[in-house]
């Protein structure tokens, strides 16, 4: 399995703050996610980090067993 | 000890922090310390800070390691609070010291606007028992402009 993680006001959206799901490209795992959820984190000033690491955008996601992603919306500082 | 960047998920006493930090740094000239603390006022009861661990403290990190690149310092202490704190709780302190007092100025406002605008911090209030996002604010960026 994988993990999604969601952080700020999208984890009171995902009703919790992770959510385990099968591996396998990021469309196919959001597609199965609810739809009011799933346009959220498609948001596009939300950031992806996998593995503690921000993706820079573009590539497209695919999740293995065991990766991580996180979804960060806009900070709202210190 | 260059720098001393710490997440704190309980109440903390800024100035038990700051007067290990100057004693490490003997023969500085100076040392500028800012506390930010929770606002109390406005119907506020609570304020609840979540952070990212895999992001936000190696961000910490390297916001202290650009000031100490920036400005001529000795050493720089960032601390931030996460979780629940009540109005009047510390949330932040950033200590600079220098030799030279503008450098101790300077590095501890520009940590401090970049913790405010470029951190991986989240930050809810509760008011009337609700909790509320805080959403980014303009100033925030406009701040940030000001290291540019």
């Amino acid at each position: 399995m994988a993990k999604l993680v969601f952080l700020g006001r999208l984890a009171d959206l995902a009703g919790a703050p992770e959510r385990e799901v099968a591996p396998g490209p990021l469309a196919d795992v959001l597609a199965a996610l609810p739809r009011d959820l799933a346009v959220a984190l498609l948001d596009e000033r939300v950031r992806l980090a996998l593995n503690g690491t921000l993706k820079t955008g573009g590539e497209a996601v695919v999740l293995s067993d065991g990766d991580e992603l996180a979804f960060l919306p806009p900070v709202s500082g210190g | 000890m260059a720098i001393d960047v710490r997440l704190l998920d309980q109440p903390f006493n800024p100035g038990a922090f700051v007067g290990p930090f100057t004693h490490a740094h003997p023969g500085l000239g100076g040392v500028c310390t800012f506390v930010g603390e929770v606002r109390g006022g406005d119907g506020i009861e609570a304020l609840e800070l979540s952070h990212y661990a895999p992001l936000t403290l190696p961000g910490m990190e390297a916001l202290a390691r650009r000031a100490l690149a920036r400005f001529d310092l000795m050493g720089i202490m960032i601390l931030h609070r996460t979780g629940i704190m009540l109005p009047g709780e510390p949330i932040v302190c950033v200590s600079s010291a220098a030799t030279h007092r503008r450098a101790a100025f300077e590095a501890t406002d520009f940590a401090m606007d970049h913790l405010k605008s470029d951190s991986w911090f989240w930050k809810r209030e509760k008011r009337g028992g609700v909790w509320t996002w805080i959403e980014p604010r303009g100033q925030d960026h406009a701040d940030l402009a000001r290291w540019d």
